[in-house]
């Protein structure tokens, strides 16, 4: 591409913008010119009909063809009720999907929460607390590809010659049998897990640290005073007094973790029983070409998230409540 | 190279293993894999057919990428020259998912290869049918059983591009005549053979299914051969679901396969590695003589290790994979098929051009590749794997039938069938079960 080209695609970028904006600017003139009265509601309306109109087209009607494809059939054309969902819920396949998916929300969110709170607890006000920081939080820099790459080294099989992964090297030192790790249904979903706690780990100790400075010293002294052991203060006074900052991590892995895609995708493709909902939904709809089935586990998606969206708007709000 | 070799490329790729190079077929030595590409092909005078498109641009997705995509766009070369068109090509990874997005987006390619047929008559609405030029290039290039692929409820869409043979028994050459072992013609021979073999101390047979995330690939092939030589009715009959996939007849050619897949005394190292040994070195036992047969496609040819003489007198060769009922002579196949979503006169032009003898010839010589292509001389072929494999597709006499899980649906060829076969290897599930549970999968 020469450079005629690009001036002639940013040149036509610039000539949309500055349309988009002389619109607008028209737009609030207009505005401006109603009556007083209708004048403030003129003026919100055509600062928020841009929003508007890309919530609508980027949003809404993605949402809402996508909860009607799910009534249709592989190719579109046929209704066919709630053949999908009785599918997502008998079928062995779809129903291994829907178990790993409810295996990765248990187990990710408390685990990194879990170890992300102790490593912050065990780090807070030591020497050298921001390197021991920097140190965990370095894999959240990491995209999710190059961490599943890295770690489908670690995991790597070779069936003869020499292991070049270190698990199975290890395996080989102490004198067992190489394992093919990521062929070996269960347990490769621990392995996968294995990666996305690595990195949410890092998130979870930043964000509890900063709320651990914010516990009162006050508190902590008082119930030393009181004679409350190390684990009492711990459990009675420290996690109690963090409780907000520990809800968001959790909800916020959670999140992160139901729309999971790339890790198992990197390593697995989905096959030996790894598959999850937010790989299954793109898998079913584009690699297999069955719309209906896609368009079904992204609306069971959606449905999973709904409940923790509410919780976490509920509790903000009773947040705001509180501070004022 | 459909859909095996792609995967092949992916698998090497992902394991970041030496072998990357040599799985996408990239010749080891650059030199000695690249002949002379003929004079005709390079005369401007033979591309005056095509006319002036100057100014014109097509462009072509397909799944071939790095060297094999580099050799391919060189024989493309010296028709963009002479007629002045500019071809983009792009090689992609996801070609199913980036074909469908495409598609479906409004955006797809002028011209796409499909290396799988099932895959291209889910876009028939949208695909323009092959001009009387291309038809009677295509009836003049391919046998019946090939134009059957590229046609779509009795209309002829697209002309196969490459072809490979995939009903290859790799073995030492040298190995079999020291031990004067014979290359077997039927399959009481196989067997008879491969008993001799075990009784003289070795294990006869090496086989690997591991394949990343497309484990179990390998063994649908064994299946699609073994079915294939019960009968090509069987076959055309089981690849359409016109019987379903737990027939008897299917149920039996499983167990046929696992005479040899599932006997202790066949497998070097034992059965249950077979699904862990990755299909890329499989083979590689047979150069150190710890097993003596290997069956793998012709793409295997640029697989073996660096210093390895693949040739009919060299250190492995293959030869073809026996007949069940005599007087059969079939192959199973591998392919692309060019297929078109503009219908304009640059775009025609490229689609001729593809399915004309003088670019097969072209591109014989351009980097290892084979083809079905009536007409072309098969010795062009650079490397020996690929002269026999040209010879054999090119002969009209051999009945030729596609892999049929590249033919099957996704949720079955790209999926069920594959993790059906590794269940059946590990031993977790018999014939029959494993024939139940794909059947029930079939969408």
């Amino acid at each position: 591409m020469n450079i005629s080209d690009l001036t002639d695609r940013f040149g036509l970028l610039a000539v949309g913008l500055v349309a988009f904006v002389a619109i607008l600017l028209a737009l609030y003139g207009l505005a401006e010119l109603a009556s007083r009265r209708d004048r403030s509601r003129a003026v919100a309306a055509v600062f928020l009909a841009p929003a508007v109109v890309f919530l609508l087209v980027g949003l809404v009607y993605p949402a809402v063809r996508t909860f009607v494809m799910s009534f249709f059939s592989g190719d579109g054309t046929e209704f066919v009720g709630l053949e999908n969902y009785s599918w997502a819920v008998t079928n062995p396949d779809a129903l291994q999907v829907l178990v790993n998916t409810a295996m990765w929300i248990i187990i990710v969110p408390l685990l990194s929460t879990a170890v992300g709170l102790v490593y912050a607890v065990l780090i807070d006000g030591r020497r050298g607390e921001r390197t021991y920081k920097a140190l965990v939080f370095l894999p959240m820099g990491i995209s999710f590809v190059g961490a599943s790459i890295i770690w489908k080294f670690v995991y790597q099989y070779t069936g003869s010659g020499d292991q070049i992964g270190l698990l199975n090297q290890l395996l080989v030192w102490i004198g067992a049998q190489p394992v093919n790790w990521l062929n070996e249904s269960p347990w490769n979903n621990f392995l996968l897990m294995v990666v996305l706690i690595w990195i949410e780990v890092g998130f979870a100790t930043v964000v509890l640290s900063a709320a651990l400075k914010g516990v009162p010293t006050e508190i902590v002294e008082a119930a030393r005073i009181d004679g409350a052991s190390p684990s009492e203060i711990f459990w009675n006074v420290t996690v109690p007094s963090i409780r907000s900052a520990i809800v968001v991590v959790a909800v916020t892995v959670f999140i992160a973790t139901l729309k999971l895609f790339d890790i198992v995708r990197a390593m697995t493709g989905g096959h030996h029983g790894t598959d999850v909902l937010a790989h299954n939904m793109w898998d079913q709809a584009f690699r297999l070409g069955n719309d209906g089935r896609g368009a079904t586990m992204a609306v069971l998606l959606f449905a999973l998230v709904i409940p923790v969206v509410i919780y976490q708007v509920r509790n903000m709000r009773r947040q705001e409540l509180e501070a004022r | 190279m459909s859909k095996t070799r792609r995967i092949s490329c992916l698998a090497a790729a992902a394991s970041a293993i030496a072998l990357a190079a040599a799985a996408c077929g990239a010749p080891e030595e650059e030199g000695d894999d690249r002949g002379a590409v003929p004079d005709d092909a390079t005369d401007c005078a033979n591309y005056e057919q095509y006319g002036d498109l100057e100014g014109e641009t097509i462009s072509i997705l397909g799944s071939i990428r790095d060297t094999e995509a580099d050799e391919m766009m060189e024989a493309w070369s010296y028709f963009e020259s002479c007629t002045g068109a500019v071809i983009e090509y792009e090689g992609s990874g996801e070609f199913e998912s980036d074909m469908k997005v495409r598609v479906d987006g409004g955006n797809a390619p002028d011209i796409a290869l499909f290396p799988q047929p099932g895959l291209m008559s889910n876009f028939a609405d949208s695909l323009v049918p092959a001009s009387e030029e291309v038809t009677s290039l295509a009836t003049e290039g391919w046998t019946e059983d090939w134009l059957n692929y590229g046609t779509i409820d009795g209309t002829l869409y697209a002309a196969p591009h490459s072809s490979n043979a995939k009903s290859f028994i790799w073995y030492s050459p040298s190995f079999f005549s020291d031990n004067g072992y014979e290359v077997p013609q039927t399959w009481d021979e196989l067997i008879a053979l491969s008993d001799t073999i075990a009784a003289d101390g070795i294990t006869p047979w090496c086989v690997g299914f591991e394949s990343g995330g497309a484990t179990g690939w390998p063994g649908t092939d064994w299946i699609e051969d073994i079915v294939l030589r019960e009968g090509t009715d069987v076959y055309d009959q089981w690849v359409t679901h016109q019987i379903p996939f737990n027939d008897p007849q299917i149920v039996t050619a499983i167990d046929k396969a696992g005479t040899i897949l599932q006997n202790p005394d066949y497998v070097y190292n034992g059965t249950d590695t077979i699904s862990s040994t990755p299909f890329q070195e499989a083979g590689y036992p047979i150069l150190d003589g710890n097993c003596a047969m290997h069956r793998q496609a012709s793409f295997y040819g640029a697989m073996w290790p660096a210093d390895t003489e693949v040739s009919e007198t060299g250190d492995v060769f293959a030869f073809r994979f026996p007949e069940s009922n005599e007087g059969d002579n079939t192959m199973l196949v591998g392919g692309e098929f060019v297929a078109a979503f503009d219908d304009s006169e640059s775009t025609e032009m490229v689609r001729q051009f593809l399915a004309s003898e003088l670019y097969h010839n072209a591109r014989l010589q351009t980097g290892p590749w084979s083809t079905a292509r009536q007409g072309v001389d098969p010795n062009n072929a650079t490397t020996p794997i690929n002269v026999f494999a040209t010879e054999i597709l090119t002969d009209p006499e051999v009945t030729v039938r596609f892999d049929g899980s590249d033919l099957m649906p996704g949720e079955v060829g790209a999926s069920s069938f594959w993790t059906g076969m590794v269940q059946w290897a590990d031993g977790d599930k018999t014939s029959q079960q494993m024939a139940d549970d794909i059947e029930a999968s079939w969408p």
